[in-house]
């Protein structure tokens, strides 16, 4: 048995344990992101900073990787450690701001602008998908490419995977979200399973059933849609119309 | 080739070693040692040799003389460089049709060739010795001395000057522990950055229970313009390798593998052959000189990652796996290469290693400081007369490296600050220029000492500039994983770039600061703890200068280019066309002796026009 004190609270861990999951335990909260129970720990959002060790020689860890050890001094929200982390959310807001998990986030810490220049890519690279995709699907159909700024998340040589069953793993972890279907574009979606093979939706859509969340938006029922053939093929009559005339 | 004898036993290789040392001795011929590192090939030191061989056939005078090709003797500047032994002259910057002069006149009359020798800048005087070149004068070359020395390809030079016989004292008589008390007693801190007591770490992995152990030998040199590990490896790779034999033995490693850059070629050649040579020869492999330690090296190839120098992506590399670090603990001395107990130094601390073996660890602790024991090697670049790899005892002044080793600031422009520590580093400014160089020291003047990068800036350097080109450096060798280092290193660049280009705003400062502090703290690895340096350390010492960018909007430097503007003086100009044959843009225009107009609508500031001058006509404002 571990001893640690947290908040100065004195507590107690067993071995293998980090130290989120003792202050879990004990009800001290800690928010987390790129952090899942049934996921390997990442430690990428470092939104679950605490600080440890004593005046004058502290430093912040990530709480999710950082393992209990025996007589550790642990706070988890000194104003170092706050700072940092209204730091971290506004990084984030300003890379996916239309986040609904990390706008709620953002309010709760009080972050109230973002200085930085919004580049909107509904992404924070904070890897559940990668790690869902490998650890709980065993697909490993996605992984990070690239290192630095350029680094992204797709598939090997950004083309449709032979791995991905198409199991929206990854869309439905997601906190951001940039791999929730864009739409049939070759060059840039994550499964392209529309414009490769039959497609998992129905072929008329229902508000209800579709799993996309947003109707329409995966193009493949619209494509369906007799309307609109019949209007393209109206349009495509008229220009030859026009051409004959 | 010529088969090495396989060593069995201890008193073999002993016996080896002193007839190695007393063939040395008894050689009568003059040795012309070139320095042919990558640096000195790069200035063609192997036409040099071509020829050197060329004029000893035509001149008969095989007999008479040898050349030995070795690594770099430290001093770029003066590359190629030849050092005729045992007389001890010192050529500067040879040329193949040197060669001729030299073995004609040095070998044959035994004279001195004045025109090759180095010319004091302070004084004007000739000096033919390499003990009396300033440059070498205060310098302490414990380490980098042996380079000048030996044939790297060859093991038996290495035995000559009394190479692995601190292997042979180890594994005679000393206990492992022994070993690493005394590594402990020298003080001797790694020299890859952190300078963390090298003794501690070997107990750590030593204690640790596990019957699979490992060793690696840290060689991904990054830092922009650092080069110590790359001159050891190819200069002197048995003596890395000595070290890293009598660490694995401390230790109870029995494999090791040296983590090397791909973009250094020949020093993976040299150690390669190293390896192979020392196999051949016993003191790799199965039983060890007869004794029942096994010790294997192995080489991995690095892909130039400046992440894979942090010890725990460095492991995740050598697995093959993405080079990204992972939460520390488990440390590698727990739980390392494989998830074994494994313990990794820097090429230099391995170097230092047979050293304090054989002289002992009260000598060791007798160089350097209190807190910062032996000597370092620091690759003194930029704005220096004497460019060069110089080693250094701890504790030394700044002023006397820039100074007195390295000659000084070209063009007799003012000093302005020193960059240390590579990317992670920070700059120390002209006020602090009598801070003594060691661990401690830097680490309060807000850099670090790093790898051993040193960057000597003048005044025409811009402090923005210089944080720009840093950061640029770093979001792009971020790993990406931690959001604080990859997007804070990111967001700083643009920051940064914002202030250089005239868009800085009130404020901008004081949120720089905020968000360098986050990325510091926030970060995983010590990529990123130490991302914020450059940056923090700049506005630290040169807060004037970011301001007048911010508010003037001026580079009091000159450097940033949309803040600047030429003109031309009309009273300086002498209208020799000079400018306007350089200017690609067309945007000076005039005759021949009238003054010279530039128009500012076409100019792209590339100062040209400022560098063709001789009448310094041209201003930056």
């Amino acid at each position: 048995m571990i001893t640690l004190k947290i908040n100065g609270l004195e507590t107690r861990a067993e071995e293998g344990q980090t130290i989120l999951d003792v202050a879990k335990f004990y009800g001290i909260e800690i928010p987390t992101l790129c952090y899942n129970e049934g996921l390997s720990r990442y430690g990428g959002c470092r939104l679950c900073l605490v600080q440890i060790g004593e005046e004058p020689r502290t430093k912040l860890v990530s709480s999710c990787t950082y393992p209990a050890e025996e007589g550790l001094v642990v706070r988890t929200d000194t104003k170092r450690v706050i700072e940092a982390r209204k730091m971290m959310i506004e990084l984030m807001l300003s890379l996916a701001p239309n986040s609904k998990i990390i706008q709620d986030l953002a309010s709760k810490f009080g972050v109230k602008q973002v200085r930085f220049k919004i580049r909107n890519e509904e992404c924070i690279l904070c890897g559940l998908c990668v790690r869902m995709c490998a650890e709980q699907m065993d697909g490993r159909a996605i992984g990070f490419q690239n290192r630095g700024y350029k680094r992204k998340i797709s598939t090997p040589f950004d083309i449709r995977s032979e791995e991905c069953r198409l199991c929206g793993g990854c869309l439905y972890i997601c906190p951001a979200c940039q791999l929730r279907c864009q739409g049939p574009d070759a060059d840039t979606a994550v499964c392209n399973a529309c414009l490769t093979m039959d497609p998992t939706c129905l072929d008329y859509y229902d508000e209800l059933q579709c799993w996309m969340y947003d109707v329409g938006r995966c193009g493949t029922c619209i494509r369906e849609k007799p309307e609109k053939s019949k209007s393209k093929e109206k349009a495509q009559k008229s220009k030859q119309k026009e051409k004959n005339a | 080739m010529r088969k090495i004898k396989k060593i069995k036993t201890i008193k073999d290789l002993e016996q080896s070693i002193h007839s190695q040392i007393q063939a040395r001795k008894s050689e009568k011929k003059p040795v012309l040692t070139v320095s042919a590192g990558t640096c000195g090939q790069a200035r063609g030191s192997l036409k040099v040799i071509k020829s050197l061989e060329k004029a000893i056939k035509e001149q008969n005078l095989e007999d008479k003389v040898k050349i030995k090709v070795t690594g770099c003797h430290g001093f770029c500047e003066a590359e190629p460089n030849i050092i005729v032994q045992p007389i001890n002259i010192f050529y500067q910057k040879v040329q193949p049709k040197d060669a001729k002069d030299i073995t004609s006149e040095t070998i044959i009359n035994n004279k001195v060739i004045d025109q090759l020798l180095f010319t004091d800048l302070a004084t004007g005087k000739k000096i033919s010795s390499e003990n009396n070149i300033p440059f070498y004068k205060k310098q302490r070359r414990i380490i980098l001395g042996d380079n000048a020395l030996i044939d790297p390809t060859d093991i038996n030079d290495y035995l000559s000057i009394g190479g692995y016989r601190s292997l042979a004292k180890v594994l005679g008589s000393i206990t492992p522990e022994k070993i690493i008390e005394s590594i402990k007693q020298s003080g001797l801190r790694g020299r890859g950055g952190a300078g963390f007591p090298t003794g501690y770490k070997w107990e750590f992995a030593r204690k640790t229970k596990g019957d699979t152990k490992y060793i690696i030998c840290n060689a991904d040199e990054g830092d922009p313009g650092a080069y110590m590990d790359r001159s050891l490896l190819e200069g002197n790779p048995h003596r890395v390798l000595e070290g890293m034999i009598i660490g694995a033995f401390a230790i109870g490693a029995g494999e090791g593998y040296i983590y090397v850059r791909d973009e250094y070629p020949l020093a993976v050649e040299h150690i390669s052959l190293a390896i192979s040579k020392a196999e051949e020869m016993g003191l790799l492999g199965k039983n060890i000189l007869g004794t029942d330690f096994d010790f294997e090296v192995h080489i991995v190839k690095g892909a130039g990652a400046f992440v894979c120098g942090e010890e725990t992506a460095l492991i995740a590399s050598v697995e093959g796996r993405v080079g990204e670090p992972r939460q520390r603990p488990p440390f590698p001395a727990v739980k390392g290469l494989w998830g074994k107990p494994t313990n990794i130094n820097n090429v230099e601390t391995w170097a230092n290693i047979p050293l304090i073996i054989e002289k002992g660890a009260e000598w060791f602790s007798r160089i350097g400081t209190n807190g910062s024991k032996g000597t370092k090697i620091f690759s003194l670049v930029g704005k220096i007369n004497n460019t060069g790899l110089v080693e250094v005892p701890m504790g030394i002044t700044l002023r006397e490296i820039i100074f007195d080793i390295g000659g000084g600031i070209p063009g007799g422009k003012d000093f302005k600050a020193v960059q240390t520590g590579g990317p992670s580093g920070g700059c120390i400014p002209k006020e602090m220029l009598d801070l003594p160089v060691d661990y401690e020291s830097l680490t309060k003047a807000g850099s670090i000492m790093g790898s051993g990068g040193m960057i000597v800036m003048d005044e025409n350097t811009c402090m923005v500039d210089v944080a720009k080109f840093f950061l640029n450096f770093l979001r792009d060798e971020s790993c990406g994983k931690c959001i604080s280092c990859r997007e804070g290193t990111q967001r700083m660049w643009e920051i940064v770039t914002d202030i250089a280009e005239g868009k800085g705003k009130k404020g901008d400062l004081e949120f720089l600061e905020a968000l360098a502090k986050a990325t510091r703290d926030a970060s995983m690895c010590g990529l990123g703890q130490t991302a914020a340096n450059p940056v923090l350390s700049t506005i630290r010492h040169f807060r004037d200068e970011y301001e007048a960018h911010i508010t003037d909007k001026k580079c009091p430097a000159g450097v940033c280019k949309e803040l600047i503007q030429y003109s031309i003086i009309a009273e300086n100009c002498t209208g020799c066309l000079a400018c306007l044959k350089v200017c690609s843009q067309e945007a000076i225009s005039g005759e021949l002796k009238k003054v010279h107009v530039l128009d500012q609508s076409k100019c792209i500031k590339c100062g040209a026009c400022y560098e063709a001058c001789n009448f310094d006509a041209i201003k930056i404002e």
